[in-house]
């Protein structure tokens, strides 16, 4: 019983950490507008944290470059499983308009695997809650796979 | 016979009663602020998450206090239901808060020694202001027993008026709620991460919050001593200084540690010492 109720809650308080890896902040804008009245993420137990280590979702907004790829990699790592990526926006997906500059990786799972894509440029706000309920049903998948 | 229901009830009903009232103190804020909010369970959703999660320590020690923090709350608890004496309660809590900053202070991570040693600073403003509360608890009643205090015939708050607001204080330093929330915030956004949380994760950020849960049920049990003469004026007692503290958590900033202190020595102190004198003298 306590089993099942653990596994309804990881599905239940998806605590999220925001990480801007190099993103011109509209992407930034948008997943704090979540926050707001307007959207209300915490009706679904969502707390923006800033802690990795209490973490379950991490949401990736920008290009990855040279320079911060290693921060994100430790990010990652220092999440506890589960845990599920989402990468935000053009430049997360695949780099954007700038990925064939010189100092770009290029998108978020070129560093790490990345769970849910939202696409815009920026995300929209609806968008980005989407993509971090539609990451709780792939956890919810994989709830199922391991049993 | 009694006294193991009542130890049971203390061990099991406090911390669902914490956990609710945790929720339901979210869902209000939400509510302050215009949004739907979390649902009233969400206390346990995320402490049952946080048990799910990977264990990932920096080292042993952290395990080892957030169970003694655990543990010394739930005693305390159980002590209070039990109607034991309040300097024994008293000092039971105050091992498990010392043991959550030396758990915060065994691991290196900067944002985690600053949230000890606001910690500290913490403790150092709330403990006299609960001795005082609990010496003009003493004066008037003539025990330090619980059972003393059920047993007298006026409620306490009419005696003791200003040691209320001195208790009420305490309450809000205790709970880490705004404005003395310097030492780790609920809100998950601050200057020094999670203050003294930051390095307790998974199962042992489980077993923190339940230790808090036990913490709020224990301070609504002192606030509820000032009215013991019937469980009507218990609930009414406890329902204004919780609204109240919920009003002030959401309208005020957090305040830096020098004006905690000073604001506590300098009002919490005068204001126990004027009404332990009324009380001697009158």
């Amino acid at each position: 019983m306590l089993d099942a109720f653990i596994k309804k809650s990881q599905l239940k308080s998806p605590w999220l950490i925001h990480f801007d890896c190099g993103s011109c902040n509209g992407c930034d804008i948008e997943v704090l507008a979540c926050l707001t009245p307007l959207y209300d993420i915490e009706r679904f137990g969502i707390i923006n944290v800033g802690n990795p280590k209490h973490a379950d979702v991490l949401l990736v907004t920008g290009t990855v470059n040279h320079r911060n790829k290693k921060v994100l990699q430790k990010i990652y790592e220092q999440m506890p499983s589960p845990k599920v990526v989402v990468a935000c926006g053009a430049c997360g997906l695949t780099g954007g308009v700038f990925r064939e500059s010189f100092n770009v990786v290029g998108g978020v799972d070129k560093v790490i695997p990345v769970d849910v894509y939202v696409p815009g440029c920026p995300s929209k706000p609806e968008a980005i809650i989407d993509g971090v309920v539609r990451g709780l049903g792939l956890l919810a998948e994989r709830q199922q796979q391991a049993a | 016979m009694e006294a193991i229901l009542l130890a049971l009830a203390g061990l099991i009903l406090a911390p669902l009663a914490g956990g609710l009232i945790s929720g339901i103190d979210r869902k209000l804020t939400a509510r302050f602020q215009g949004r739907v909010g979390p649902p009233i369970v969400q206390a346990f959703y995320d402490a049952a998450k946080l048990w799910g999660k990977e264990t990932t320590v920096a080292n042993p020690w952290i395990t080892f206090c957030s169970w003694i923090y655990l543990v010394a709350a739930a005693a305390s608890v159980v002590l209070f239901f039990l109607q034991s004496d309040l300097l024994f309660i008293f000092f039971v809590q105050a091992v498990g808060a010392v043991f959550l900053v030396i758990g915060a202070l065994s691991v290196p991570s900067p944002y985690s020694q600053i949230g000890a040693q606001r910690e500290l600073l913490q403790i150092l403003a709330y403990e006299p202001l609960l001795i005082l509360v609990i010496a003009g608890i003493y004066m008037t009643t003539g025990s330090f027993k619980i059972e003393a205090v059920f047993a007298y015939e006026r409620p306490l708050l009419l005696e003791l008026p200003l040691l209320f607001v001195v208790l009420g204080y305490a309450l809000t330093i205790k709970l880490r709620k705004s404005p003395f929330d310097i030492s780790g915030s609920h809100h998950a956004h601050q200057e020094i991460v999670r203050g003294v949380y930051t390095e307790y994760t998974g199962r042992n950020l489980a077993l923190v919050e339940i230790a808090h849960w036990y913490e709020t049920i224990l301070i609504l049990g002192f606030c509820a001593l000032f009215w013991a003469t019937n469980w009507i004026g218990i609930a009414i007692l406890l329902l204004i200084t919780y609204m109240l503290e919920i009003v002030v958590d959401n309208v005020s900033a957090r305040l830096s540690w020098r004006w905690m202190l000073g604001s506590v020595w300098v009002g919490g102190l005068c204001l126990s010492a004027v009404n332990l004198a009324w009380v001697y003298f009158a």
